[in-house]
Formats: C-alpha cells, structure tokens, sequence
C-alpha cells in the first residue's frame, strides 16, 4: 500500500485541478471554507464570475486588512472586494440564480459522496446545532455540482461510498468528485476514475474508496503544480 | 404622507410580548442593531424571531436571546464565531429551533410577501428537513411544498430612505431586507439618512415605500462586525 499521507494532493492542489475545469464565462459558487479556495486557481486568460448567496456577482479577493467593509462580505460572512461589473441583488433573487438552475458551477465540500450522486455535507447527525445555510439550495442550482475534498476522513474512513449514512444535503445531485488520490465521475448511479495520482496503484486506490470505481476508457495521471 | 418616526424607540414600542419579528441582516451586513437595541429596551418577551442567523456576540439578536425574549429562531445557519448565547439557550431547551434552508428561507418569505400560501422547490427534497412536508413530482423531479412566511412586524436596514419609504440599501446589507419589508404586517427601517420624495431616483429604488410603514433616521448606525470586533456587550 503506498503511503497515501506522503503522496496525497494539499487542499490548494485539490482546489488547483477543479478551478482547471471552470469554462472562461462561467457563473460559480463556491461553498464557504476549503471551496473557496478554488478562487486563487483561476486559470489565466479565463474569467468566471463567481456569485455568492447573500447577493453579489462578481466579487473579488479579500481587501487588505483594514480596509473591509462589512457590506461586502461572501457567504462565509469572510470581507471580500468588487470587481468592475458586479451586482448586487436581495436573496430572493439570489436563490433565484441557484434554484432556477443559472449557475454553470458549484464546487462544494463534502463530508460523504456516494456513487448515486447524494451528497451529505451540512450535519454530522448527532446533537449539538443544526446549521444547513444555502448547502441544501446549491445542490440543485447549478448545471454542474462537483465536489472538492480529501479521498479519506481524518480517521482514514473512505468519503466515497456506496450509500451515504450521515444526513444527506441532496440526492443524486454530484456529478464530479476531486479528491486528494483522483478525479472521479458520476455516472448512472456509479463512480467513474479519470484521474487518479501516478503514485498509487488503482488497487490502493480502490482499496481507500468506499464503493466500485468503474473504468470507461484510459485513466489520466492527476497532474498538479507544486503550489 | 410621511412615515418617518422620530427615534428607534417610539418605533418599536408598540411591538407586544409574543409577536413574530423578522430582523434583516446575513451576518452583521445589513444588520438593524439601532433597532434591535431599542426593542430589547422595551423588552417584549416569547418573540419568534426570523433571520437568516441567530446572533454573534453579545450584542443584537444574541443580546435579545441573553435578556430571555425570545422563544424561538426560525434560521438557516445559527452559528457564527460566537454564537454563545444561542447554542446555550439551544441546548438548555430555552429556545425553539426551525432549521430552513436559506433559499427556501428567502423564498418562502418572499412568497409571505406576495400573497402565495405555498410553492415547489428541489431544495431539501430526500433529506431530513423535508420530513412531514408534501412532496410532489413534476417532469420526473421530485419536490417540496413549502409555505409562506409571514410576521407582524420586519426591522430592516437600508441606507437611504425617502418620506414615503422608498428604500436603497447599501451593497451586500440588501440580502433579506426587500422580502422582510414585503411579508411583514408593520415593516420598521433604519435608515443612514432620510430625504424628500424625488430625491431617490425613481429608477434606483429597491422596496418601493409602499412595503414600508414606519422610518427612522439612524445617521451614525453601526456595523455589527465592527462592535464585535470592539467587544460589545449590549445588556
């Protein structure tokens, strides 16, 4: 078994191969924490207009310490900037963006993935608060939901399986996985491998994935910059 | 006709102990707290307030929690960097929690507003939040009726009203302010600064005044964040 923790993809790396994947002229949200970190990757001679929950398009990065204003903050209430063209709107027409399925991209994290395309990332299931925030909404709001995270829990338990068995967020609603070993697809309620990392063999890669990695024509090596 | 109201405190003193109130604000941007501060002065009590969070601080909504006024929080994200004063009275059964996904949040305040008693949405369809609420399936997609939401009275944050209560906000502070002013029976709006009829350009207004009922100039409001950031203790 290759050494996952040794050759595995940092968060930035992750965040990295799925900006590569955002269409010059795409709408995207990017769910608040590790996805918005997916914003520093732009790909160079591309533009995307990314769009958060609480009403503004086309916001830029964080302003130099000092100078926020905490009118212009993201959905992870984090102070944020404004490029040239942006807007503002009320939530009603944000949700509008995300329900009535106008965005191209939303890159979210996850704590399950399972191979029919539900996603569970808002609640661990036991006690404490609640909270579910606009995850339940931008599930369905985008043409494309692809989900960013580590191949393995922090205990080593796969995240991608075969049934979620914590709450789910949406069902049948992924159909792109980016983890910290591959790429991976899904397809008619099945995990297709694109890429995976030169390092691990598919045996070790399926060994750490919860539910069959299906094969539909050669399989890429996952290559990332050191950043 | 003029809706302006000569301070923070005359405007909210008719709110009775049991009302609903829907407070606009996502975070500290758009956050009503001249308001807010002048309604845990008057003190009401088993409010059931209506935001898209529930307090960070000790100060606003967090403050109306610690001074027992309210009886429960119809939210989508209670938590923020301290949300002491919720989770508290949450886990002491001292508060009642009504999770909503914030689009549905949005939405089904926005329908309050216009008159339409339920709708359709994907959102939270397959999940536990949709457990006892009627589904129905259209174009082979399954979905959520969801209901209106309505309340007696909305505090709202806008940054120019006119004397009719025309409002424009102030960048991101719009988010839930528009559909609260439409869906509440008695809306109450803080404004940074009050002008004539006419000086708001009839093409840049956000919540046409006819959603508003009562205005009140607050030129020097603060920013939630910032008096967090000072440590604030409103009590």
């Amino acid at each position: 078994m290759s050494n996952i923790a040794n050759i595995k993809l940092s968060n930035a790396q992750i965040a990295w191969r799925a900006a590569q994947d955002i269409e010059d002229g795409s709408y995207v949200n990017l769910g608040i924490g590790f996805p918005e970190m997916v914003a520093r990757y732009q790909v160079a001679g591309r533009k995307a207009i990314y769009h958060t929950e609480n009403g503004i398009l086309d916001f830029g990065p964080a302003p130099a310490p000092g100078q926020e204003d905490w009118d212009l903050i993201n959905a992870g209430k984090k102070a944020v900037t404004l490029n040239p063209g942006a807007a503002f709107f009320h939530h009603a027409d944000s949700f509008a963006m995300v329900r009535g399925g106008h965005l191209d991209v939303a890159i979210l994290g996850a704590f399950e993935v399972a191979e029919n395309g539900d996603l569970a990332n808002w609640s661990v299931g036991k006690g404490g608060v609640p909270a579910v925030g606009g995850a339940m909404d931008l599930v369905h709001g985008a043409k494309r939901v692809a989900v960013i995270t580590d191949h393995l829990t922090k205990t080593g338990a796969p995240k991608l399986v075969e049934r979620c068995s914590l709450p789910l967020t949406g069902v049948g609603c992924v159909t792109r996985v980016y983890t910290s070993l591959a790429v991976v697809d899904i397809e008619a309620g099945r995990f297709v491998l694109r890429e995976k990392l030169a390092a691990i063999t598919l045996g070790d890669l399926q060994a750490v994935t919860g539910a069959t990695l299906n094969l539909d024509g050669p399989v890429a090596a996952l290559t990332v910059p050191e950043l | 006709m003029d809706k302006t109201w000569d301070c923070p405190a005359a405007a909210v003193a008719d709110i009775p102990d049991g009302a609903s109130v829907m407070i606009g604000g996502f975070g500290g941007s758009g956050a009503p707290i001249e308001l807010i501060h002048a309604l845990i002065d008057r003190g009401p009590r088993d409010l059931t307030v209506i935001n898209n969070n529930a307090g960070n601080g000790r100060i606003g909504i967090a403050a109306m929690i610690d001074a027992g006024m309210v009886r429960k929080i119809i939210c989508s994200f209670p938590k923020s960097k301290d949300p002491r004063a919720f989770t508290e009275a949450y886990l002491a059964g001292r508060i009642e929690l009504e999770l909503v996904p914030q689009g549905t949040l949005a939405e089904r305040i926005r329908a309050g507003g216009a008159g339409i008693p339920a709708f359709y949405t994907p959102t939270s369809f397959g999940t536990e939040l949709a457990a006892g609420k009627p589904t129905a399936e259209f174009d082979g997609r399954g979905y959520v009726q969801e209901r209106w939401l309505k309340a007696d009275y909305a505090l709202v944050k806008a940054e120019t009203a006119d004397r009719h209560g025309n409002l424009v906000y102030r960048k991101a502070g719009r988010n839930f302010g528009p559909l609260m002013c439409m869906a509440a029976a008695a809306t109450i709006v803080q404004a940074s600064r009050i002008v004539e009829p006419g000086a708001i350009d009839p093409e840049h207004v956000v919540t046409p005044g006819l959603f508003v009922d009562r205005v009140i100039a607050v030129p020097d409001a603060r920013q939630e964040e910032d008096l967090n950031i000072e440590g604030a203790v409103y009590a």
